[in-house]
């Protein structure tokens, strides 16, 4: 009987600490939520897409159209070099190396590459395309954001297709196809969605990016069509008008703030959608 | 060639064996399969009737370390060479597998899979052979409104009569069915059966089978596996009435094992 009591009694300790801890965590997780989302719509307005920053403690703030075109623009870029790359790659190493020591090495080494700090990847790419070419630059900046998709679309690519049951690829190969057409027009079309929704996971990890951004396309005021020379984006917007003694500046970056957060928000809801899609038929 | 009453001799199996790595799944296998007649493959699980029949359209080669020894000769050549073009191979020699593999992509499409790799652009020429294979599976009715849908719609019994067109759409000399009915409810059993007793009037079967009584109703000539080894062929009848071999007459009667 006391056995029994005692199990009890450390049982509902255990539930009780758990329950409080989790109810910790999402509270503050709302909390933040809560005070992006206020604070955000607080200070949006429509001119936010389409005037350039005023000078500060006027009584219009402006707007942040050079940041989101930057943003676009960088990351686009990010993504037309990072995607086809990480999708090849991928493909490589789920079909051609499937027998190879060394491309299982070359998977591990990109499940590394997944958790290497960005401000890391940020200061490696300033090295190599900011030092040397005399200074901030986007082409430096869309090349730290492509580091950083790169290793996650090679892994997910990767993996679904590792996921398609060999039996669909032998029943190409029994129609007498060559390998290159099995895997285009079988196997990609068969993971498609698990690969799309890797590639939105990970546009969607480089859109909250600062660190590699800083130290690279940096920040300007200008709007330009254009990747040469310092390139605005939201998230160093955020970084340095928070940090400005301006009242005006410091509401633009809650506005900033809200709109990166819906963004990403946004891509990471689309690619759980696309994945509970993919799993139900 | 030799012709006999009982059919002409379009391949012949040749002191075959194969390695799965140092694994030798098959000794010594020497059986003919005749032209437009059903080789049954019969015997107990894991005697090596998957290994043989994939051994027809070089189906092991897509892994490494797997090797064959001897020959199996098809229009006088021995279609195990090193220098044999697979891809001709595979389109003159088809397969359907135990399961359906529908590709993801619509019916029409998945018929149309091996033509177009063949370069048929026409679409008229492409839409005509579509339609005479799924009308030769028996499948034309139940999907001709419905081409441009997804081919996982389609029921088993369905999908593997679409895999069975898409087979029989490349105009292959050769089918090789491997249980291709066991996971089949008995019409759809029945359909594909019918099937393949219309079909043999144009193009060679050799079919891997646990059924002894779907081996007896469809083929021409049953070959008896036994753990890697041809035990007997000949012609079913002889097979299942007659058998020369104590473990043949085991199987066949069921008092095995
Ligand atoms: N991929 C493989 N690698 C190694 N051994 C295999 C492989 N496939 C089958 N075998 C072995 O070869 C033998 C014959 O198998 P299989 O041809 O599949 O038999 P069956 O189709 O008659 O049931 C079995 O002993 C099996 O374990
Ligand atoms: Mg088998």
């Amino acid at each position: 009987m006391k056995r029994i009591e005692k199990r009890k009694i450390t049982n509902l300790i255990a539930l009780s600490a758990s329950i409080l801890c989790a109810a910790l965590g999402l509270a503050l997780l709302f909390l933040i939520l809560y005070h992006v989302l206020v604070k955000g719509l607080e200070s949006f307005s429509l001119g936010l897409f389409t005037q350039d920053p005023a000078p500060p403690n006027r009584a219009e703030a402006g707007g942040l159209r050079s940041a989101f075109l930057g943003q676009g623009l960088l990351t686009t870029a990010a993504v037309l070099a990072g995607v086809p790359l990480g999708v090849l790659g991928g493909t490589f190493l789920a079909e051609y190396g499937r027998d190879s020591k060394f491309c299982r090495l070359l998977s591990q080494l990109c499940d590394m590459a997944v958790s290497i700090p960005s401000i890391v990847i940020g200061t490696f790419v300033y090295a190599m395309l900011v030092k040397p070419f005399g200074g901030f630059n986007g082409w430096a900046g869309a090349t730290a954001l492509a580091i950083i998709i790169l290793p996650v679309v090679i892994r997910t690519t990767e993996e679904m297709m590792t996921m398609i049951p060999w039996t669909l690829r032998e029943a190409a190969f029994a129609l007498g196809a060559p390998y290159h057409k099995v895997i285009t027009s079988v196997v990609w079309r068969a993971s498609i969605n698990g690969i799309f929704t890797g590639i939105l996971l990970a546009i969607a990890r480089v859109a909250g990016e600062t660190a590699p951004l800083l130290f690279t396309s940096f920040n300007s005021s200008f709007f330009r069509f254009n990747l040469s020379g310092s390139v605005p984006s939201l998230t160093v917007s955020i970084y340095q008008y928070a940090a400005s003694p301006y009242e005006s500046w410091i509401s633009l970056a809650w506005a900033a703030a809200f709109m990166v957060t819906i963004m990403v928000l946004f891509l990471n809801i689309l690619g759980r959608v696309l994945i509970k899609l993919r799993t139900r038929g | 060639m030799t012709t006999t009453d009982s059919g002409v001799e379009l391949m012949s199996v040749n002191n075959l064996s194969f390695f799965y790595g140092t694994n030798k799944a098959l000794s010594e296998v020497t059986m003919p399969i005749k032209k437009n007649r059903i080789t049954s493959l019969i015997g107990p699980s894991g005697c090596g009737k998957t290994t043989l029949l994939r051994c027809f359209n070089r189906m092991h080669d897509l892994y490494p370390r797997n090797h064959y020894e001897g020959e199996i000769v098809l229009d006088g050549v021995n279609i195990l060479d090193k220098s044999m073009d697979l891809i001709k191979l595979r389109g003159k020699i088809g397969m359907v597998f135990q399961k359906p593999t529908p590709f993801p992509m619509s019916i029409f499409d998945n018929v149309a899979y091996g033509l177009r790799l063949n370069d048929i652009g026409n679409s008229s020429v492409l839409a005509e052979k579509v339609e005479k294979a799924l009308r030769q599976a028996a499948l034309w009715d139940e999907v001709k409104d419905r081409l441009k849908q997804n081919a996982a719609g389609l029921s088993g019994g369905q999908q593997q009569r679409l895999s069975i067109a898409r087979t029989l759409a490349v105009d292959p000399e050769v089918i090789l069915l491997d249980e291709s009915t066991s996971a089949l409810d008995p019409v759809s059993t029945q359909k594909i059966e019918d099937l393949l007793l219309e079909l043999k009037k144009e193009v060679t079967i050799v079919a891997v089978t646990h059924n002894m009584q779907q081996a007896a109703r469809i083929s021409d000539f049953t070959a008896l596996m036994y753990i890697g080894k041809l035990v007997e062929y000949d012609e079913t009848e002889t097979i299942f009435a007659r058998p020369a071999n104590e473990i043949t007459e085991r199987y066949v009667t069921g008092r095995f094992g």
